[in-house]
């Protein structure tokens, strides 16, 4: 599938995906980002520095989120900017003794922001929550469209 | 511990090269549960138009964050890191990261705005090919926490 400029309007949804999180998960970010904090993977030192869990890398939770971009606009070289800004901490449950069972759900929605005719792109406007609550904010991610 | 106040406007040349594998592309996009066969497939990358694997939209953090690392390490600017918590973060892409790039950054500190008994850091990694071809800029915001917070 690959999105269109022409066909795309203002408010229009582009989709939604539900991201389950696992302490795997972070472990796995972990050692393909470099990014070894072990607030991301140890319980007692996140307790430690007064977070209430494990949490996880807000990079997770940004890289995860535009995937519902790269696969709706069918290619993941068309997304040329992509910023947000990161508000709550997404806390993953310990579900190791409970194999399939996600830590944490975070849940995404795409909207189309707005419309550049010149560039040819579009910025979608992404909405990530946990538990209800808005965990990434002004998530914006701008496509280049054929 | 205190954040250094002319810290502001610095630069830090760049380091060391990253050479973009496959395997880091693939392993980078498990990592984030992307499934595009871009990632994965040569010859779908090669498809789209791209000479091999395309690299996640968020993939230059691995580049940016080994930047980031020289200024946090620099012992005069004075940045705890187990206080430093991320703020925000933007990618702009001039062109695609692609496997086979050999990718240099240097690193800018854009502001320093004191908070409370902490500050705010904002960088921003100039990510280019070690033959000049600019990549991608990524700014980042790292808050980093006073001793009372």
């Amino acid at each position: 599938m690959s999105a269109r400029f022409a066909t795309l309007e203002v408010g229009q949804q582009i989709g939604t995906r539900t991201i389950d999180v696992t302490r795997q998960d972070l472990v796995r970010y972990a050692g393909a980002s470099g990014d070894l904090n072990p607030i991301h993977w140890n319980q007692s030192f996140a307790e430690g520095v007064g977070l209430p869990g494990v949490i996880a890398h807000g990079m997770f939770t940004m890289g995860a989120s535009v995937q519902l971009v790269t696969d709706w606009c069918g290619d993941p070289a068309a997304v040329v900017d992509y910023q947000t800004r990161f508000t709550k901490p997404v806390v993953v449950e310990d579900t190791t003794a409970r194999p399939g069972e996600p830590g944490a759900v975070v849940e995404v929605t795409g909207t189309v922001g707005a419309l550049d005719a010149e560039r040819s792109t579009a910025r979608i406007d992404l909405t990530v929550t946990y538990g209800g609550q808005k965990v990434l904010v002004k998530a914006q991610a701008v496509v280049r469209l054929p | 511990m205190t954040i250094d106040p002319d810290l502001q406007g610095r630069s830090y040349p760049a380091g060391e090269t990253y050479s973009v594998g496959r395997e880091a592309i693939r392993d980078f996009a498990r990592a984030v549960k992307a499934t595009h066969a871009a990632h994965f497939d040569v010859d779908a990358a090669v498809a789209l138009g791209h000479a091999d694997l395309v690299a996640p939209p968020t993939f230059a953090i691995v580049v940016a964050q080994r930047a980031d690392a020289q200024l946090i390490a620099d012992p005069s600017a004075g940045i705890d890191f187990t206080r430093v918590v991320h703020a925000d973060q933007r990618f702009v892409h001039h062109r695609p990261i692609v496997a086979g790039d050999e990718l240099v950054a240097e690193l800018h500190v854009d502001q320093v705005r004191a908070m409370g008994g902490g500050a705010m850091i904002t960088t921003r990694a100039e990510i280019s090919t070690v033959d000049g071809i600019h990549t991608a800029t990524t700014t980042s915001s790292l808050l980093v926490r006073g001793e009372d917070q």
